[in-house]
């Protein structure tokens, strides 16, 4: 039996909240009357600004004893409910990405799929243990279907565990799987689609306007397969063969009624010229200059790949001037020195021989690591290789490429999450390795936040990066996470493989906070070990870790100052029947005594608001919820919409529309 | 069409209905938990080609000689810019050496283990742990004082890998390693000339060569992993397959970056 400890009654700490602390009701209110001193409890715990933010010190996350299945942990406001390790096909097997339907979650790993109920979230119930190997079996569901990826060369069509040891085979898969899982328990194999670059992820798209069909973005950044194996595939450049299998994605389409019909609408080339404009062509002034320096005897070029300095003058080093002066003389059998007439012939050479020199780097990326669609609001976000993509999914089949970043601090753009109202955007940044050290640059291997502005364009302001010091021997990168559906703030909790988990708030751009972790020492010392979390998603009230070595873990949020218990009991107002988080959802949540509160709680944290306001607010709600009367909601309500200016004006106002939503 | 299709559903039904006894591990102890990893982790560990080894062997000396090109970089007056790139390259390549002689040590071979005196190289072969002490995994760096000393003239000026041969290469005996050692037709690696041009140069020409031979230098480490990639069983271990595609990826993302630098550097200059 692993350490499992046993969550307490997460609503206890409510009744504390009003049966305690009553001493600060003497400070009279206005609009009520002396009884509602019963009502008027401050929480137990009081909101505080995030300024007021303190992470344990020394930071318990660090000095942590290694083990692989019983490390010692270090936990601050989240709560371990569970972890429960591997099934036994599955131990020593890389655990990847999960997805969610209903009590069930479908644990993606390398060996297959692991499917848990995790109806008691303490004890979490093994309902199948699905053998069917593949790199990096990114699963998803919706409806009936779970898909899983397969990139890697050892997926066999049939399961088999025996790979593939031919160059060219028919038994490969590389591509998506479909499974029918109308009965969870027991999945059926249905279909397959084959890709030419396999799928090292996924993601689903519920477009709005399409009930008939769902769409899946694959992304595939390995090899191409050669074309033997599957025809059509082609690893040429897009300017020899226009069907290359590069620098595009693919979009399956999958027909509900008839999922083993799912094949491929479109392979979007979406990172067509992906440098930004203003031309492609140089200037008359650049064709000047590059006369003029020419003529002054100097080695120059005109830049020629798409982007900002295409058609730039440029000069090549003394160094490999005379490289190219050798190849040149070699191309041109010319023997000895080379006359003045043969220079000039050599130097306007000079940029053929450059970019013949080159054949892959004029490039810029050409496939993305994971898309995470957000049909609500018709935008994607991709996570491109040097690049973060902003995609426009409104025609799910011809999603097209609204704006685009890069970054030199960045190393590989992995993985991409919106907050709930669409106006912001984080990028993590997968610098693969043990890249939390002392000496590890915060901006190298972090997360990146940006704004989309009006004209749906990006804007930088942030990094964020888990910054706990971890050991030689711990792989630390900033992985997947989720937002969570606090009400009025965007938190998120993010997978960092060894350095274990971090629940931060991302609400002001320009200042996220930490606020929450969870991190187990080494898996060894001496080694460096990969195990740690490869997901963590926030589902219907719970935070579901996927370790990549030591099973799932369940964890669950800890009221403190900077989240309240109003919010937490808010976030789970929020119920979903089903989630994929790179098909990430809009939360709604529903007018409830604890929205309210939890608005309370925020405007608690905002000094700009009188503590006596929050007082009858919280002195209203609370006689309200208690009797019934719904008559002080309504007065709450115009009170508060009277006062909703300044920075709190949004606050404001998704308060008063709950209390006149809870008035009726 | 449709016939093999369900012909393949029964199949699959058939394999799955043996597949489902879900086997729960939660009664075993940490210690019975960790046996069974071990056991797990041993049996892939059996799953490589030479093709694999060879990969390994040449990608550690191959990124070796990216972590002497970038140790110029603080004393030869690169722009901040240009350090920052080394010390991540350093950062990034030091790491992976350490996974691929891992890889190799785990298997029972040897591993090559790079060191630079200027631009001269050594090469001394990691030997293996004895596989008696318990011990599951070796220490990559251990040994160092009994490893076999190598002559290493590193003169890799080559830039035609037309000829590859990656498949003559059936000596892990630990005798003779000087077979093993033969990079000069390893793509993308700089010859000791244009080294020493390197080590030479000083300032904004550092910047610029440095960053010309980088994506030289990387560019031959995408063409080893396509390589891999082209013979029959190779990368079929999850670890080689990963670290593959990462070097391919990060080493593609490296040159893209690299060429933006290049570009942005020429434009401030000529533009001034």
């Amino acid at each position: 039996m692993m350490n499992v400890k046993h969550t307490t009654s997460l609503f206890g700490a409510i009744v504390l909240a009003f049966t305690a602390c009553t001493t600060q009701n003497s400070v009279s209110t206005v609009v009520l009357d002396s009884q509602d001193a019963t009502y008027a409890a401050a929480p137990s715990i009081t909101p505080l600004p995030l300024t007021a933010v303190e992470r344990p010190s020394p930071d318990p996350r660090e000095g942590l004893a290694p083990g692989m299945f019983d490390a010692e942990e270090a936990i601050w406001n989240l709560e371990l409910v569970s972890n429960t390790p591997p099934p036994k096909e599955f131990v020593g097997s890389v655990s990847s990405d999960l997805a969610f339907k209903g009590n069930y979650v479908v644990q993606g790993n390398f060996n297959g799929v692991i499917i848990w109920d995790m109806s008691d979230p303490a004890s979490p119930k093994l309902v199948n243990e699905y053998v069917c190997p593949a790199s990096q079996s990114d699963v998803s569901v919706y409806g009936d279907l779970l898909f899983v990826s397969g990139e890697g060369l050892e997926g066999r069509l049939d399961c088999g565990t025996q790979g593939v040891q031919d160059r060219v085979s028919d038994e490969r898969l590389r591509g998506i799987r479909i499974f029918d899982i109308s009965d969870i328990e027991n999945p059926a194999y249905v279909a397959n689609v084959q890709t030419c670059r396999g799928s090292h992820t996924h993601s689903v798209l519920k477009d709005p306007n399409d009930d008939e069909n769902i769409y899946i973005y694959v992304s595939g950044s390995s090899m191409v397969r050669p074309e033997e194996e599957l025809p059509g595939c082609s690893a040429a450049m897009p300017d020899e063969d226009p069907n290359s299998a590069l620098f595009r994605i693919e979009v399956i389409k999958v027909p509900l009624n008839a999922p083993e019909e799912s094949a491929i609408v479109s392979s979007p080339r979406i990172f067509d010229d992906l440098a930004p404009p203003p031309s492609h062509e140089p200037s008359p002034e650049d064709v000047a200059k590059l006369e003029r320096m020419r003529a002054e005897g100097k080695n120059v070029y005109l830049v020629r790949e798409a982007g900002p300095w295409v058609g730039s003058v440029r000069e090549v080093p003394d160094g490999l001037a005379s490289r190219l002066l050798d190849m040149y003389k070699e191309e041109k059998a010319i023997t000895g020195d080379p006359t003045e007439a043969q220079m000039v012939a050599f130097r306007e050479s000079i940029g053929d021989l450059v970019y013949s020199m080159r054949e892959e780097e004029e490039y810029g990326p050409n496939q993305c690591h994971d898309i995470t669609l957000y049909p609500e609001i018709g935008l994607a976000g991709g996570a491109c290789d040097g690049y973060g993509l902003l995609l426009d999914i409104s025609d799910p089949v011809n999603p097209v490429r609204i704006d685009q970043v890069a970054d030199e601090n960045f190393s590989y753009w992995h993985n991409a999450t919106f907050n709930n109202d669409g106006s912001k955007i984080l990028f993590s940044d997968e610098w693969y390795g043990t890249k939390c050290r002392a000496n590890d640059p915060y901006e190298w291997g972090a997360n990146a936040i940006f704004t989309i502005n009006e004209d749906r364009k990006l804007e930088f302001h942030s990094y964020y990066k888990m910054d706990a010091v971890q050991t030689e021997y711990e792989i630390c990168v900033a992985h997947n996470g989720s937002l969570l559906p606090v009400p009025g703030r965007d938190i998120m909790i993010q997978s960092w493989y060894e350095g274990g988990v971090s629940l931060f708030d991302w609400t002001d751009p320009k200042n996220p906070v930490e606020i929450g972790f969870h991190d187990r020492g080494p898996m060894q010392i001496g080694n460096v070990g990969s195990g740690g979390s490869w997901s963590i998603y926030w589902y219907n009230g719970y935070l579901v870790n996927s370790e990549i070595y030591r099973g799932l873990d369940i964890l669950a949020l800890k009221a403190n100052p900077f989240l309240t218990q109003n919010e937490i009991d808010a976030s789970k107002t929020v119920v979903l029947d089903y989630l994929n988080v790179q098909g990430q959802p809009m939360y709604e949540w529903p007018a409830t005594f604890a929205l309210a509160k939890a608005y309370v709680d925020q405007l608690d944290r905002d000094p700009a608001v009188s503590e006596e306001m929050i007082q009858d607010l919280r002195a209203g709600i609370a006689r309200a919820e208690t009797s019934g009367d719904m008559k002080v909601l309504q007065d709450l309500a115009a009170k508060v919409s009277a006062n909703a200016s300044g920075a709190h004006a949004d606050k404001m106002s998704q308060l008063a529309e709950t209390l006149q939503t809870l008035a009726g | 069409m449709k016939n093999s299709f369900f012909i393949t559903l029964l199949a699959f039904t058939f394999l799955f209905t043996l597949q489902s006894i879900a086997q729960d591990t939660r009664d075993l102890s940490p210690a019975e938990l960790e046996k069974l990893y071990w056991d797990r982790i041993e049996e892939k560990l059996s799953i490589y080609t030479d093709a694999d080894v060879k990969f390994m062997e040449d990608m550690i000396v191959h990124h070796s000689q990216a972590l002497v090109m970038s140790q110029f970089a603080p004393t030869n007056g690169a722009s901040e810019e240009v350090q920052v790139l080394a010390a991540r390259i350093i950062n990034a390549q030091l790491d992976e050496i350490n996974i691929m002689q891992r890889w190799l040590l785990d298997r029972g071979l040897d591993a090559p283990n790079v060191e630079y005196n200027g631009i001269e190289s050594t090469i001394t072969m990691l030997q293996p742990a004895k596989k008696d002490d318990g011990a599951h995994m070796s220490d990559p760096m251990m040994d160092k004082d009994d490893a076999m000393m190598m002559h290493g003239d590193m003169d890799h000026d080559d830039m035609d890998h037309s000829e590859h041969d990656g498949m003559d290469h059936d000596e892990h005996d630990g005798m003779d390693h000087s077979m093993h050692m033969d990079h000069s037709d390893m793509v993308g690696m700089l010859s000791l000339e244009q080294l020493a041009e390197l080590r030479d140069a000083q300032g904004p020409l550092f910047d610029e060569l440095f960053l010309e031979y980088m994506i030289q230098h990387h560019t031959g480490a995408v063409v080893m992993v396509e390589e891999l990639f082209s013979y029959d069983g190779a990368a079929q271990g999850v670890s080689t397959y990963k670290l593959a595609s990462d070097i391919q990826v990060d080493q593609r993302t490296e040159i893209a970056r690299m060429q933006q630098m290049l570009n942005e550097r020429v434009v401030s200059s000529v533009d001034e």
